[in-house]
């Protein structure tokens, strides 16, 4: 058994546990987004950052990837966390607005506005999907592929892979995607058809400026591709 | 995109070599036990100038490794390529260093010199042109590297020289010229009887003769003079990756080899350099590796 403290509170936790499962079953909220039960931690989205140490030597670290150590002392919702957190949050809000979760996820932490240039990406690269591939689907259909700005989640050579057994399972926990069906005008919004077919990564190029991935839709029966034109 | 794609199928089509699932085999196997995928994907390209779809699938499908993993390495290196690419290749560093150095201009020169974009290869599949983030040599820098050659402190108006240069080829570049290519002298380190051949000449200088042999058969080699040259001539049909001793043809005796080539662990084998020195030679066909030692 590993004792740490806890925002003030002496716990003991088990060797091998993280501090963000030793805080969330000690009953300190840390958000996030990237990480999920039963998937391995990541360590992507920033949003779990906590404060270990003390004094000058203090520093953030992401609570979902970092072990337990004997005698640390964490702190999970001081001033600098929160500073830190909620620009973690602005920069994802610039990137991926129109994600409810993270819409959520930014209103929770009080934040009205934010101060980047707005773009209207799909996908925040929390690489959840690549992971319910690999480990919870078996299939590793999906990957990150290419690197720096040019990184993405798909297939390999952009063609549907062998593997794939439309499961779905990547969509279900996207949190940039939850809308996935809504399509970019808000009057159009929300068909729902689109509930479980071909995953979305699987053709993105045809699928560029919405976010409804099939064509035509089932339920609002437009062909995207006849519209573009 | 689906224009995008009719084009790089054509490309398939004209690429030189056709993949075949031999060639990706040999390169299994001489990699096997090693286990390293760069390393597979590096010989890869090499054979073919790029990595065709079809021999990624086919590592995948040998080494047990997924697609996906082959892929994200394979995109995620700058020095792997997807689309063929053409016959010389011309790198320039757009690093920091460079940048401040005036690489912007450089690239726009090629660009507009060779008529394509970075990134792409002319319609006559002579150039491609790619931009890399750092060479490490940001003290010599606007650095442009072209078929291996690397060029510092590039202007402007060296960029067409250097162009037309790569289209001769600078394997056949005038040793004069070039200061990386000279003529050597060499004897037997055993018997100290010159090993040079006036009545044979090979990129217009005398050729080095060594008598061969590997397997049951044996005959002639005759290696290019010049430091930096690879061209040779053989009497026996010497099939790529074999090993052959050498013999020297005054005194019989095999040239002793004192170490191993640090690429492919074949015996190095040594010659004497005339004026002092000594040079070493990767005795497997094929394999350019090279030692020279001047005293």
């Amino acid at each position: 058994m590993i004792t740490l403290r806890i925002n003030g509170l002496d716990v003991s936790v088990e060797e091998g546990t993280t501090l963000l499962e030793a805080a969330r079953f000690f009953g300190f909220p840390i958000p996030t987004l990237c990480y999920m039960e039963g998937l391995s931690p990541y360590g992507a989205c920033r949003l779990c950052v906590v404060e270990i140490g003390e004094g000058p030597s203090a520093k953030l670290v992401s609570s979902c990837t970092y072990p337990a150590e004997e005698g640390l002392k964490v702190r999970t919702a001081s001033a600098r966390v929160l500073r830190a957190r909620r620009m973690v949050l602005e920069l994802l809000l610039a990137s991926c607005p129109q994600s409810k979760t993270i819409q959520d996820l930014a209103s929770a932490h009080d934040i009205r506005q934010q101060r980047f240039r707005q773009e209207y990406e799909d996908c925040i690269l929390c690489g959840l999907c690549v992971r319910m591939c690999e480990e919870q689907m078996m299939a590793k259909a999906i990957g990150f592929r290419n690197r720096g700005e040019k990184r993405d989640i798909g297939t390999p050579f952009d063609v549907q892979s062998d593997v794939c057994r439309l499961c779905g399972g990547c969509i279900y926990v996207c949190p940039a995607c939850q809308l996935r069906c809504t399509y970019t005008e808000p009057e159009k919004a929300i068909c729902g058809g689109c509930a479980n077919l071909i995953p979305p990564c699987l053709e993105k190029e045809q699928f560029d400026d919405m976010m409804c991935y099939m064509n035509p839709c089932v339920a609002c029966e437009i062909d995207k591709k006849f519209e573009k034109k | 995109m689906e224009a995008n794609r009719a084009i790089s199928n054509e490309e398939n089509i004209c690429a030189e070599k056709e993949v075949d699932l031999k060639g990706i085999l040999r390169i299994l196997e001489k990699q096997e036990g090693r286990g390293g995928l760069i390393a597979i994907l590096e010989e890869i390209q090499a054979e073919y100038g790029y990595l065709p779809e079809k021999a990624l699938r086919i590592v995948s499908d040998r080494t047990r490794r997924s697609l996906v993993d082959v892929y994200g390495v394979a995109t995620f290196y700058r020095s792997f390529s997807l689309k063929p690419r053409g016959k010389n290749l011309v790198c320039a560093c757009v690093g920091t260093a460079c940048h401040v150095r005036g690489a912007p201009r450089i690239v726009e020169e090629l660009e507009q010199q060779l008529g394509i974009k970075a990134g792409e290869t002319t319609a006559d599949k002579e150039f491609t042109l790619e931009t890399v983030n750092c060479l490490g040599a940001c003290a010599l820098g606007p650095v442009v590297v072209i078929d291996g050659h690397y060029f510092s402190k590039v202007r402007k108006s060296r960029i067409s020289q250097l162009l037309d240069e790569a289209r001769r080829g600078f394997d056949k570049a005038q040793p004069g010229k070039d200061k990386r290519i000279f003529p050597i002298d060499v004897s037997c380190p055993h018997c100290n009887h010159s090993l040079m051949d006036e009545t044979f000449a090979i990129d217009g200088y005398p050729s080095i003769k060594i008598n061969v042999s590997f397997d049951h058969a044996d005959g002639w080699l005759r290696l290019s003079c010049l430091y930096g040259s690879y061209n040779f001539s053989t009497e026996p049909d010497i099939g790529v990756d074999t090993v052959v001793r050498f013999h020297c043809p005054h005194c019989r005796v095999e040239l002793p080899s004192t170490s191993d080539c640090s690429m492919c662990s074949a015996p190095m084998v040594p010659m004497l350099v005339r004026g002092g020195g000594i040079v070493q030679i990767c005795s497997r066909r094929g394999c350019r590796n090279h030692m020279l030692d001047l005293l």
